[in-house]
């Protein structure tokens, strides 16, 4: 075990019924470094001031309740190592906050409530079956068919993609990565009777999955690797893909408008984008219907000042020259499109490791 | 060094000057660039949302391209989506030789095959400039320090995020490349709340509120932190942070009014190019006061 080193913990304190702002406070805790932030904080507890409130249970990365910012940064604090967190410290000091995107309830205490749960909530976070179960037994799905939401099912509902999503951050209202994980849990679940019905319902909700900003910020903090961001990518493809849900939101018409504009010219026809996209993919559409025109016409002085600037010619707005193998981007197009099954990749399943290293690696073990 | 290059689709389409200043400033670092233009758009993650085998082949094409460019130490991108989405796609073809090789059968017809493993390379030009030229070589270059210019870097998240599919824990500099590279070129980095946070380009057609309200409050740190203007390597980014500026202002109810420069840029006017020649006329919000800083540098 490594030496004990002493740390410098900067805790941000909060008690609303004190009538004070929140303040910082400083705290020394001796601890080697492979323990986590969690025990300084405890330490703190334990020998300096009890009063200071944070939710923590198992200690283990299972329970999820002691989500905070460390640095910054959205993690559990009994998962982040308080040698590698004063690494990332300034001046020698780890600042601990409570979880963004939440309002708190005391120090390093959110209110989840408030926030997550709700959210929850609102995706009807269960299980909606087809049908009945046959008569006397339970549904019995094939382990295949569940690998998809597997990576979904791994949850914890720690709220730590919730205190890191961009998107929240300027639209409360967003219903967020946690939230729409689990309801791709559902929406994935081949028992589920209600696929289409929750994918109109997330698709036309404006704060919905086309509210994500893609940042891959709930990606980065996630301490299970859900990626709650690909997670809502696979509602995006089912509801356009499989449903073809057009939204009122041009997420739709976003997608349609982006693909085919790649297999017609192979790079992108900017001054397409925005027409179909208000469109669903059409470019008549979205300059006929009269929402399209409307969202055109608020889009006009952002164009007029590209073409003063000299960023955007007349000539490139109307004219885009296709690649010179356009044919062969089309075939790709063609065969990967045509196939009745979508082959996804996925390295959640698979493993990150690529399986030459994974071969070298069990070769290497065979020889010794 | 002699790389394959993939300036992708904005650095062509709406931000020309990013295309241009690239290649004002290639030869002064000894880049031999070769342009992959029969390559593809990178699909910037809304095709692999659509079909993720698609938006696999589609980059596989690029990266054989980019590996049949004789004598190329690597490929180099001038856009943080197209690292990212790309680095997403070069990640699944990495993983697995079984969905490799299916992929590259789509490629055949043009007698291109992606090869995983070796060496082999992608990185966005800031890489290149960290990693492959170096800060202290690249200090040597500097004609023109950029001393006294306040700069707020803003990376793109398809750079930063997820950070170990963006090589961060080889390279644990790539998230404060853009301070160091600031510093470097003499100038002064400014630090504020945006730097590695969404511009909100990728929402502009889904939700403009959203959207524009991110780039709108990004923009205000900057200006409250004393920034004369923002440096990006991503074209989107730019076109978030520029072209939308001034309909930006409205949704954090402020003005705004701070010139976004693209990588390129910045650098070089570090190394002696002009204003001009490096586009900085063909920007929404008007470059003046950095232009006329910079010409009070060459006066000193």
């Amino acid at each position: 075990m490594a030496d004990t080193q002493t740390f410098q913990l900067k805790i941000r304190r909060y008690d609303p019924e004190s009538g004070a702002p929140a303040y910082w406070a400083d705290y020394d805790v001796d601890l080697p470094p492979e323990r986590s932030v969690l025990d300084g904080i405890l330490q703190v507890k334990d020998r300096e001031d009890a009063s200071i409130a944070i939710r923590c249970s198992c200690r283990a990365a299972i329970c999820g309740s002691c989500g905070v910012r460390i640095n910054g940064r959205s993690a559990l604090a009994c998962n982040t190592r308080i040698g590698d967190a004063a690494a990332t410290g300034r001046d020698g000091f780890i600042t601990v906050e409570p979880m963004g995107n939440m309002p708190v309830i005391k120090d390093l205490v959110s209110d989840m409530e408030a926030v997550h749960w709700k959210k929850v909530r609102r995706v009807v976070p269960w299980l909606v079956p087809a049908e009945a179960p046959p008569e006397g037994q339970e549904y019995i799905v094939p382990a295949e068919a569940m690998l998809d939401v597997t990576q979904a099912m791994a949850c914890i509902h720690c709220g730590v993609c919730v205190s890191a999503c961009l998107s929240m951050e300027v639209d409360p209202e967003f219903i967020g990565p946690a939230a729409l994980a689990k309801a791709y849990r559902f929406v994935g679940d081949p028992r589920d009777g209600e696929e289409e019905a929750r994918l109109r319902d997330l698709a036309e909700d404006p704060h919905g999955i086309y509210d994500c900003t893609h940042c891959f910020a709930c990606v980065e903090v996630c301490p299970k690797d859900v990626a709650p961001m690909n997670q809502i990518m696979r509602l995006r493809r089912r509801a356009t893909s499989d449903y073809g849900i057009k939204d009122e939101n041009n997420g739709y018409g976003h997608e349609k408008a982006f693909v085919t504009l790649i297999e017609k010219y192979g790079t992108l026809h900017e001054a397409q984008l925005l027409p179909r996209s208000f469109g669903d993919g059409s470019l008549v559409k979205g300059q006929l219907k009269p929402s399209g025109a409307k969202q055109l016409t608020r889009e006009l002085p952002t164009a007029f000042r590209g073409l003063k600037s000299g960023k955007v010619t007349p000539r490139k707005a109307l004219l885009h020259e296709k690649l010179p193998d356009q044919k062969q981007v089309r075939k790709i197009f063609h065969a990967i499109e045509s196939h009745d099954e979508r082959i996804e990749l996925n390295l959640y399943i698979v493993g990150e490791m690529g399986d030459e290293e994974m071969g070298a690696m069990a070769e290497e073990a065979g020889e010794t | 060094m002699k790389l394959a290059y993939w300036p992708g689709c904005v650095s062509r389409g709406f931000t020309p000057e990013l295309h241009g200043s690239m290649a004002k400033v290639a030869p002064l670092l000894d880049l031999e660039l070769v342009e992959l233009d029969r390559a593809n758009c990178c699909g910037a993650g809304v095709i692999a949302e659509h079909n993720q085998e698609l938006a696999d082949a589609l980059n596989a094409r690029t990266f054989a391209m980019a590996q049949q460019v004789q004598g190329a130490a690597g490929m180099m991108n001038i856009c943080s989506t197209c690292q990212g989405a790309q680095s997403e796609c070069q990640q699944r073809l990495d993983a697995s030789s079984e969905y490799r090789g299916e992929v590259n059968t789509h490629l055949q017809p043009e007698g291109l095959s992606y090869e995983a493993g070796g060496e082999w390379w992608n990185k966005n030009f800031l890489w290149i400039l960290a990693e492959e030229i170096g800060f202290d070589a690249l200090r040597e270059r500097v004609k023109r320090p950029l001393e006294g210019l306040r700069i707020a870097p803003f990376y793109g998240c398809y750079i930063v995020r997820p950070s170990k599919r963006l090589g961060l824990d080889e390279h644990p500099e790539r998230d404060q490349y853009l301070g160091l590279l600031i510093e470097a070129l003499g100038g002064e980095a400014v630090e504020y709340a945006g730097a590695r946070k969404c511009c909100g380009f990728p929402l502009i057609t889904m939700n403009r509120t959203t959207s524009l309200r991110q780039a709108g409050r990004h923009l205000a740190d900057a200006i409250d932190a004393g920034a004369d203007c923002l440096v990006t390597p991503c074209p989107l980014c730019h076109l978030n942070l520029d072209m939308q500026q001034p309909a930006a202002q409205k949704f954090v109810e402020r003005d705004l009014g701070i010139p976004v420069l693209h990588l390129p840029q910045m650098v070089g006017l570090a190394l002696g190019l002009e204003p001009k020649e490096l586009g900085m006329g063909k920007h929404v919000v008007p470059t003046d006061d950095v232009q006329r800083k910079v010409a009070e540098l060459a006066a000193a």
